[in-house]
């Protein structure tokens, strides 16, 4: 997505968008790359065109690279290790006495 | 086919099937649309573009190849579509002239665009309820591709038109450029007349093309062009002298190797 | 945008991270602390690749007007259309590394970034557009595959996708190329020439050889670069070389032969000469293929202005045409 200190764009550059595909029904968006349009109605139009040639896709999503917030890599650890020791989330955690099912 | 007059240069090898004619005519509205807005392709404004115009390209070419195989068919003589294709002279085509001129700046071809997927939008939506059961089939796919083509046109249309002055002044040179190729498209055609519940009436799509269009061109900050011209006879193989250009582009290959497989 | 952090890691904690991330076949993702060098390689390396396939589209857009069946028009428009893509997915992923298209692009048209010198060959005849799909298309796919493991995570993606989609290519050129080699005799002869033209050239596609080449070590240090130039050369040439039978046509190659000892193919001196005299800008398509893609992009500014110039107008109304979800 956006990288820290990132170039202005040049005198004639369309800003930068970032595109997210449905690839069917019952999936969430995922992202698959960006590309450069003067507004949204452009930018969704182009996405079909670039990025949905072979059917790759139901639906589409647009938005601004600018206008993503991401977390920082350098607070990977405070961010993320903290879930990391809390076994007892996951269902693994329990021990399920024989022959007892559907738990 | 109405019966040709002697005083005028007999259609050469006029299809006398009015269906064989009249898929023709649609096949080659396509085909040279298709062939056109290949030349785009490497020279587009924005490489996001390229690959837009190839998609509209595309389209086009495999609603051509439908209507020229099924035309070849019909008929009956052997013709596939790259014999309809490949082997006809320029009098032999039917397609309308609009379809034909040069490509000019990305103006005139967004201008052509406008004109040209707003009356296959019409004439596709028309045909969904034609009773040859292959135009019927053809047009409910065409339909959804036609209509993304229209919007494509429309957006740009707008945007050039009402974006910078430059914008505004190419866009409308480019109105003006295709407008005198407009009343073509909706001209009465013996052929059609031939085949009620198959063809449709050309004029019968000129008041919603003309409601979308209008609309179009006034929210673009644009005048509607007032030709003083107007191109006929496309149907009947009366081209501009540009067709004469193209076509031996497309065919030179295929026909210095008769018979050949490719 | 990114959450503040107040005190950066030390550098040298973060060079130790990167290499440990490395050493660990991690992916480096865009946001992570990278050593200017790799960032620069990579940057050189994707807008190079990039271009390729930007200006890869000439020498077959060459032919789409003249394809001689609309089924090969069709095929033909789709796959240079590919090739515009695949430009985009690159330069995409170039991006992520704080580089705007707009600038590599100027680069490309200043003569200051390369693309392959495989393009700047003319295509000549219909067969070309057959060597080109199986030659071109295939020696690429060989240097492709590897890149989809490359350890910056972006560039990996964009080619997992390309790959993906050229399998198409090569096989629809091998298909041009077999109809040709088993038509009229004239249609023979063109496919013949066709690959006699090719082949050497799609041979110099692998770079210099490695005791020449000058990114190596580096770029295989930094997880970039998966193979040496001439262990790909010489995988293509022992795929390639049986096709050529099943094709019936010839390697323009007297040196060519079955190395019973190395199990591999031993193939002619390359004259490396011509790709030197190639990369310095005397091809003899050079000065053609720079000026189409100038001329494309300059023509164009009015366009891409005034729909800048609308977007900013219309600006409160163009941000919410699609519903989320």
């Amino acid at each position: 997505m956006t990288t820290a200190g990132s170039a202005p764009r040049t005198p004639h550059g369309w800003p930068l968008w970032e595109v997210f595909v449905r690839s069917r029904r019952g999936l969430s968006h995922q992202h698959v790359g960006s590309l450069h349009a003067p507004d949204g109605e452009m930018a969704l139009r182009n996405a079909r065109d670039v990025y949905t040639r072979r059917g790759e896709g139901v639906s589409l999503w647009v938005v601004p690279s600018a206008a993503i917030v991401a977390s920082s890599p350098d607070e990977q650890d405070p961010f993320f290790d903290p879930a990391l020791d809390k076994v007892y989330r996951h269902p693994t955690f329990y021990e399920v006495p024989e022959g007892v099912e559907h738990l | 086919m109405s019966t040709p007059t002697t005083s005028r240069p007999q259609r050469p090898t006029a299809p006398a099937d009015p269906l064989v004619a009249y898929l023709v005519g649609l096949g080659d509205d396509a085909l040279i649309l298709a062939q056109r807005l290949g030349e785009w392709i490497t020279r587009a404004p924005q490489i996001e573009e390229d690959i837009a115009l190839g998609n509209i390209a595309l389209d086009l070419l495999g609603q051509a190849r439908v209507l020229l195989s099924h035309a070849g068919e019909v008929e009956g003589a052997g013709r596939d579509e790259d014999a309809l294709a490949y082997l006809r002279d320029e009098r032999e085509f039917r397609n309308v002239c609009l379809v034909e001129i040069p490509n000019g700046d990305f103006a005139v071809t967004m201008a052509r665009q406008l004109v040209f997927s707003a009356y296959q939008y019409e004439l596709w939506t028309a045909l969904r309820n034609s009773t040859e059961p292959l135009l019927a089939d053809l047009a409910a796919k065409a339909v959804k591709e036609v209509t993304y083509h229209r919007d494509h046109a429309t957006q740009w249309v707008l945007r050039l038109g009402d974006g910078t002055d430059e914008g505004h002044r190419r866009m409308q040179a480019g109105l003006d450029r295709v407008w005198p190729y407009v009343a073509e498209l909706f001209a009465a055609d013996d052929v059609a007349a031939q085949l009620p519940g198959v063809a449709v009436d050309p004029p019968s799509l000129l008041a919603p093309w003309t409601a979308y269009v209008e609309d179009v061109v006034a929210r673009a900050t644009l005048t509607v062009p007032t030709p003083t011209w107007h191109s006929r006879g496309g149907r009947r193989g009366l081209h501009t002298e540009h067709l004469g250009h193209l076509l031996p582009e497309m065919q030179h290959l295929h026909r210095a190797h008769p018979g050949a497989r490719w | 945008m990114q959450v503040d952090v107040d005190t950066p890691p030390p550098v040298e904690e973060q060079q130790l991270r990167f290499d440990r991330m490395i050493a660990d076949e991690v992916r480096i993702e865009p946001r992570d602390w990278m050593p200017e060098g790799y960032r620069r390689t990579l940057i050189r390396q994707i807008a190079q690749h990039a271009h390729s396939e930007i200006i890869g589209m000439q020498p077959e857009g060459n032919w789409i007007t003249r394809a001689p069946s609309l089924r090969r028009k069709a095929i033909l428009m789709a796959k240079v259309q590919d090739e515009a893509g695949h430009g985009l997915y690159l330069y995409s992923a170039a991006e992520t590394l704080g580089v705007d298209r707009e600038e590599l692009l100027d680069l490309l048209h200043q003569g200051k970034q390369k693309y392959s010198s495989i393009f700047n060959y003319p295509t000549l005849t219909w067969a070309d557009m057959g060597a080109i799909g199986w030659l071109v298309d295939g020696a690429a796919i060989m240097n492709q595959v590897p890149l989809c493991r490359c350890s910056y995570g972006p560039y990996g993606r964009a080619m997992v996708r390309i790959c993906k989609e050229e399998s198409f290519h090569q096989r629809q050129g091998f298909e041009i190329l077999h109809t040709l080699s088993h038509g009229t005799p004239a249609q023979k002869a063109m496919a013949q020439d066709a690959v006699d033209r090719f082949w050497w050239p799609s041979l110099m596609m692998f770079g210099p050889p490695d005791s020449a080449s000058t990114h190596s070590a580096q770029s295989t240090a930094w997880g970039i670069k998966r193979f040496g130039n001439d262990e790909l050369r010489q995988r293509f040439v022992d795929m390639t070389v049986p096709q050529a039978d099943v094709l019936g046509l010839r390697i323009p190659d007297p040196d060519l032969r079955w190395d019973e000892a190395t199990g591999h193919y031993a193939f002619g001196a390359i004259d490396w000469d011509e790709l030197d005299r190639i990369i310095r800008g005397d091809g003899p398509c050079n000065a053609q293929r720079m000026e189409r893609r100038r001329t494309a992009h300059e023509e164009g500014a009015w366009v891409r202005d005034s729909a800048d110039a609308y977007a900013r107008k219309h600006a409160a109304a163009a941000t919410t045409t699609s519903d989320a979800a």
